[in-house]
C-alpha cells in the first residue's frame, strides 16, 4: 500500500500574536488573532508552523488551551531542545505572525460526556483548560474531578484559575520535587494509591483524559485500568515534554 | 529523541487521508493488536515520521515529506 498523497483538505492559515502572557518561566500563553476560525472542540489542536527566511520550515502540535467561542488561545512549554517552542516561548512578540492548521484531534476531545476525570503532567494541563472553560462557558454540569502534578509551585500552570474552581469541579494538585510552606497538597509523584483517593469510582462510568510526558501517562492510564477504567474509557496524549515530576 | 503518541499527527494523518484518524483503530500486521491511532508510539525527529505499534514496536507506518507531495508506506498495517 505504499504510495503518494496528494495534501487534503486542511490548510495552513496565517494568524498574528495578539497577545502573550507568561505563565511560568517556561511557558506562555499566545492569544492568536486568526481569521475565519470555524470553532473547535475542546482537547482539539492545531498544528503550527513556522518558516525561517531561508525557507526551512518547522511544525509541531499544540494544545488549545481555549474554549471554542473564545479568543484562540495556545500555551507553549520550551523545551531545550524545541526548535518551535523556542521561539513560541521565547521570541515571539505581539503582532509577530506565523500559520497554524486545524483544528485537528477526534479522540483526545471532551464532547461533554461525564463524570470526567482528568489528570495532567506538567503542559499536559492545557487541554484541560479548553474543557474547564467550556463548561463553564457552555453551562455545563458534568461534574469534573482534576489530578495536576507538577515538579515545583513554580511550574504550575493556570495558577489562579486552578486556584478557584467552579461549583462541580474539583482540583487536587501534587508537586513532585518540592513545596512551598504550608502546603497542602500531595507531595509525591502521581501513583495508584492516588488516583484511587481522587478518581472517581467505576461505577459511574467515568471518562477519563490523562495528559503528561509519555512515562507519566503510561503510569497513569496503568493505575486506572488496574483500578477498573475499562481501557476505552481512558483517553491517553502523550508528548515529549519535560513538566510533570 | 523521546516518542510521542499519534494524536500528534493528526493534521498529518488529515492532510494524507482527508478524514479524521486519531479515533480510527488500526491492528498491526507484526503482532496482530488493535488499538486507535491516537495510541501508536510515534517519532517525530528523523527524516521522515515513523508509526509503531504500541504492543510489539513492530513499524506500523512511514511518511516522508518531499515539497507538497507525502509518502506514505502502510505495509505495517493489517
Amino acid at each position: 500500500m505504499a504510495g503518494t498523497a496528494v495534501r487534503g483538505r486542511l490548510t495552513w492559515r496565517p494568524v498574528t500574536a495578539a497577545q502573550v502572557f507568561t505563565e511560568t518561566p517556561r511557558v506562555r500563553t499566545i492569544i492568536l488573532d486568526v481569521r475565519d476560525w470555524s470553532g473547535h472542540l475542546p482537547g482539539q489542536h492545531v498544528d503550527v508552523r513556522l518558516t525561517a527566511a531561508d525557507g526551512y520550515q518547522a511544525e509541531r502540535a499544540y494544545s488549545i488551551a481555549s474554549a471554542p467561542g473564545e479568543p484562540l488561545a495556545l500555551s507553549v512549554e520550551r523545551l531545550d531542545d524545541g526548535e518551535v517552542s523556542a521561539y513560541l516561548a521565547g521570541e515571539l512578540r505581539p503582532g509577530d505572525q506565523f500559520e497554524i492548521r486545524g483544528p485537528i484531534g477526534g479522540y483526545f476531545v471532551w464532547r461533554g460526556e461525564g463524570p470526567v476525570l482528568l489528570v495532567a503532567g506538567g503542559s499536559g494541563v492545557v487541554p484541560f483548560r479548553a474543557m474547564l472553560r467550556e463548561r463553564l462557558r457552555s453551562r455545563l454540569d458534568v461534574p469534573v474531578r482534576m489530578l495536576y502534578s507538577s515538579r515545583n509551585w513554580d511550574e504550575v500552570i493556570y495558577r489562579s484559575e486552578l486556584a478557584a474552581p467552579e461549583p462541580g469541579v474539583q482540583v487536587a494538585q501534587t508537586l513532585t520535587r518540592s513545596q512551598p510552606a504550608g502546603w497542602t497538597g500531595y507531595a509525591r509523584r502521581v501513583d495508584a494509591a492516588m488516583l484511587a483517593d481522587i478518581a472517581w469510582p467505576v461505577s459511574r462510568d467515568p471518562l477519563a483524559f490523562v495528559c503528561g510526558p509519555t512515562p507519566f501517562v503510561e503510569k497513569v492510564a496503568g493505575a486506572l485500568t488496574g483500578l477498573g477504567y475499562p481501557p476505552r474509557r481512558v483517553r491517553t496524549e502523550r508528548f515529549g515534554g519535560m513538566g510533570g515530576g | 529523541m523521546e516518542p510521542v503518541d499519534g494524536n500528534a499527527i493528526g493534521g498529518l494523518l488529515l492532510s494524507v487521508f482527508g478524514s479524521e484518524q486519531t479515533d480510527v483503530v488500526v491492528t498491526c500486521a507484526h503482532c496482530g493488536a488493535g488499538g486507535v491511532m491516537a495510541g501508536c508510539v510515534v517519532y517525530l525527529g528523523g527524516p521522515g515520521t515513523v508509526v509503531r505499534c504500541r504492543s510489539c514496536d513492530g513499524q506500523l507506518m512511514v511518511f516522508v515529506q518531499r515539497g507538497a507531495v507525502t509518502c506514505v508506506d502502510l505495509l505495517g498495517v493489517q
